[in-house]
């Protein structure tokens, strides 16, 4: 059953009992979206000039979270979860500024040899969880120091460069000065990799080991393919988002920074399930802009940036103790 | 076992049995090949810097290795119930700072209590989200931690006047030893282990905790009130990171709020090497102790080795998945 919730929307049969399956399974988005919208509204009480400038840095400072919380989506969907995703992001950070400022005319070859050391870091990682059969939190846990001290190597302190087109990738409006170009290129990213991937015999796959692993064995998924694929598409998008870290600063950071701890936070904001085989990726994205728009507003309201640290956290707790209270009303009734 | 005790017979026909023995004394008893791991390490150390193996080189090893066995045990404990306590942290962080903050105007004792009190109310909280609400532990205590840490944060602004510094009295015992040697930190941590060890082993509580991590229906079907168990463990969990962090603010000579921060992920490696199960279920505290020491050997043979930070942090990662997958492999049942 839970296989098929983020893979099949609702009978096709008669539109109507489609819209409302539709509405159902997506229900905890839109529940979120809807909290959006308020905390929307409200930033827009409290600080009346709030217009495109705030929607555009709101958008930069999401963009990275947002590549993030999707990789963690899909590794923690199939069952796992990557506790070295912020190191991960760092080393393709720094690999980037590093060699951009070495061969600046090299930029777009750069670009695609990162995305693909992604794909095979991300693949490491999986490639480890099966093989030794540790258990992935154990696995990641060890890499995250593996992978921080690779980018230590690469880069001890701050530095590097960015390609002039990379950075205005994300930088300014597109069209419309409502429109941030970091949104666009979210989007676009988004559903390039993801949805073909969902609809895909393979995405099924990652759900269905999620779900079950033995049932997805006894089926004939071939499950350890199938997990270090999804950690190869996790390190993609960690990929992603150390481009995007190092085009929106312009330097690349060896730190890791609290990316790793913010994105599993994400997800299980954006109802993916930490049990594994359910949630998608766009929930875990309005969670993220959820939280960036909070700590907006914190400062608007002026409230001590300590006091917004504790605001996130129960904010993280009181929202997930609200998922799991109607998850047990569900299974009472 | 007694096939692993007997003196192996030479021939072909009984080496499968030889394996399967060691196999087996390495599933009862994880400590033993951690043991040897430890001594290897320590002999290796003495290899690449000839002398530097004697005893106050031991008293400070296991200085160094207190607060992070005591922060391992907050793992284990909660590892065994299927959970994980990542707020260990910012709470023994908080707990040191309180006390550094606290000493001048209401005396040792009471800034101690109160900082106890206050860790163990932040777990309780954090067993309440887990045990009633079912959150799941991961995002409880890293929701608990950035509250009690944006907390402490807040409060350190208050106090930025008045400042404060570690009290003699928790420096004596964190980085004091007898004769050079002997770690005071000790006294504090012989007690609490050997009341794990024991508690696990002979209480009716520590069983629960390994009956709510092997099977949670049937423990529930059982009569075990899991929400109890669980609200009273993570605050006993809380206690332990608090004790951890004076013992640390002690050692380092040093009250912030960030303190502790760098051991949380260790303290779980130091878990899972001891022989954890983070599945929940199967573990000791014994093995979280050798992993400790283990970790803190790793760290300074590394650091004797002169490598730059950069490969110490890949070599320390490597050899704890390392060590997992090893462990993975031996106890795995065939």
């Amino acid at each position: 059953m839970s296989a098929g919730t983020g893979t099949i929307d609702g009978a096709r049969a008669r539109p109507a009992d489609a819209v409302i399956g539709l509405l159902r399974h997506n229900a905890w988005t839109i529940g979120l979206l809807t909290f959006l919208a308020l905390l929307l509204v409200f930033t827009r009480t409290i600080q009346p000039s709030y217009g495109p400038p705030g929607i555009q840095s709101l958008a930069n400072a999401v963009l990275p979270l947002a590549l993030a919380a999707v990789g963690q989506a899909i590794v923690v969907i199939g069952g796992g979860i990557d506790l070295s995703i912020g190191s991960i992001m760092a080393l393709m950070s720094v690999i980037t500024a590093a060699l951009m400022k070495a061969y600046p005319d090299l930029s777009i070859p750069i670009v695609i040899g990162v995305l693909l050391l992604g794909l095979v870091v991300g693949a490491i990682n999986g490639g480890l969880v099966v093989v030794t059969r540790v258990p992935d939190i154990v696995v990641t846990l060890g890499m995250s120091f593996v992978w921080a001290g690779c980018a230590l190597l690469v880069l001890k302190t701050p530095g590097g460069a960015a390609a002039g087109w990379l950075k205005d990738l994300v930088k300014g409006p597109l069209l419309i000065e409502w429109l941030p170009k970091a949104v666009v290129v979210l989007v676009v990213l988004v559903s390039v990799i993801w949805l073909p991937l969902r609809r895909s015999r393979l995405g099924l796959s990652i759900f269905a080991i999620g779900s079950n692993q033995l049932a997805a064995y006894r089926s004939g998924v071939p499950v350890g393919r199938t997990k270090i694929t999804a950690y190869a598409f996790m390190g993609l998008f960690a990929a992603l988002a150390g481009l995007s870290l190092t085009a929106s600063t312009g330097i690349g950071s060896p730190v890791p920074g609290q990316y790793t701890m913010q994105s599993v936070a994400a997800i299980v904001l954006g109802g993916v399930s930490l049990a594994g085989g359910r949630g998608g990726v766009f929930g875990p994205i309005v969670a993220v802009i959820i939280l960036q728009l909070i700590r907006t507003d914190m400062t608007f309201l002026n409230v001590n940036s300590n006091l917004a640290t504790v605001a996130n956290g129960a904010t993280l707790i009181a929202v997930v103790m609200f998922g799991s209270l109607i998850q047990m009303r569900r299974e009472r009734a | 076992m007694s096939v692993a005790g007997a003196p192996s017979a030479p021939g072909t026909r009984s080496r499968w049995l030889t394996a399967a023995g060691w196999r087996g004394l390495f599933r009862d008893r994880p400590t033993i090949p951690l043991l040897v791991l430890l001594a290897v390490l320590v002999l290796l150390s003495e290899v690449v810097r000839p002398g530097i193996v004697n005893a106050s080189w031991a008293g400070v090893m296991l200085r160094t290795a207190v607060p992070l066995a005591i922060l391992a045990g907050c793992q284990v404990l909660t590892m065994l119930t299927g959970g994980i306590d990542l707020s260990v942290g910012s709470v023994a962080s908080m707990s040191g700072f309180l006390v550094a903050t606290l000493v001048g105007d209401y005396g040792l004792w009471a800034a101690l209590a109160i900082a106890l009190g206050i860790s163990a109310i932040a777990g309780l909280l954090t067993g309440i989200g887990v045990g009633v609400f079912r959150v799941h532990p991961l995002i409880m205590t890293l929701g608990m931690g950035l509250v009690v840490f944006g907390f402490a944060n807040a409060w350190q602004l208050i106090m930025v006047q008045t400042g404060g510094g570690t009290p003699p009295e928790i420096r004596w015992i964190g980085s004091g030893s007898l004769w050079g040697i002997v770690p005071h930190s000790l006294l504090v941590f012989l007690p609490l282990a050997a009341l794990i060890l024991v508690g696990l082993r002979r209480t009716g509580y520590g069983r629960l905790l390994y009956a709510i991590g092997d099977n949670p229906i049937a423990a529930r079907l059982s009569g075990a009130r899991s929400w109890q168990v669980l609200a009273v463990l993570y605050a006993i969990s809380a206690g332990m990171a608090a004790i951890a962090g004076f013992l640390l603010s002690g050692l380092t000579n040093v009250a912030s709020v960030t303190l502790a921060d760098s051991y949380v992920l260790p303290s779980v490696a130091a878990a899972v090497i001891g022989g954890t199960s983070i599945m929940g279920g199967r573990g000791g505290y014994g093995g979280a102790i050798v992993g400790a020491l283990i970790l803190v050997v790793i760290t300074s043979l590394l650091s004797s080795l002169g490598y730059p930070e950069a490969i110490r942090q890949v070599l320390f990662g490597s050899i704890i998945v390392a060590v997992a997958a090893a462990y993975t492999r031996v106890t795995a049942e065939s």
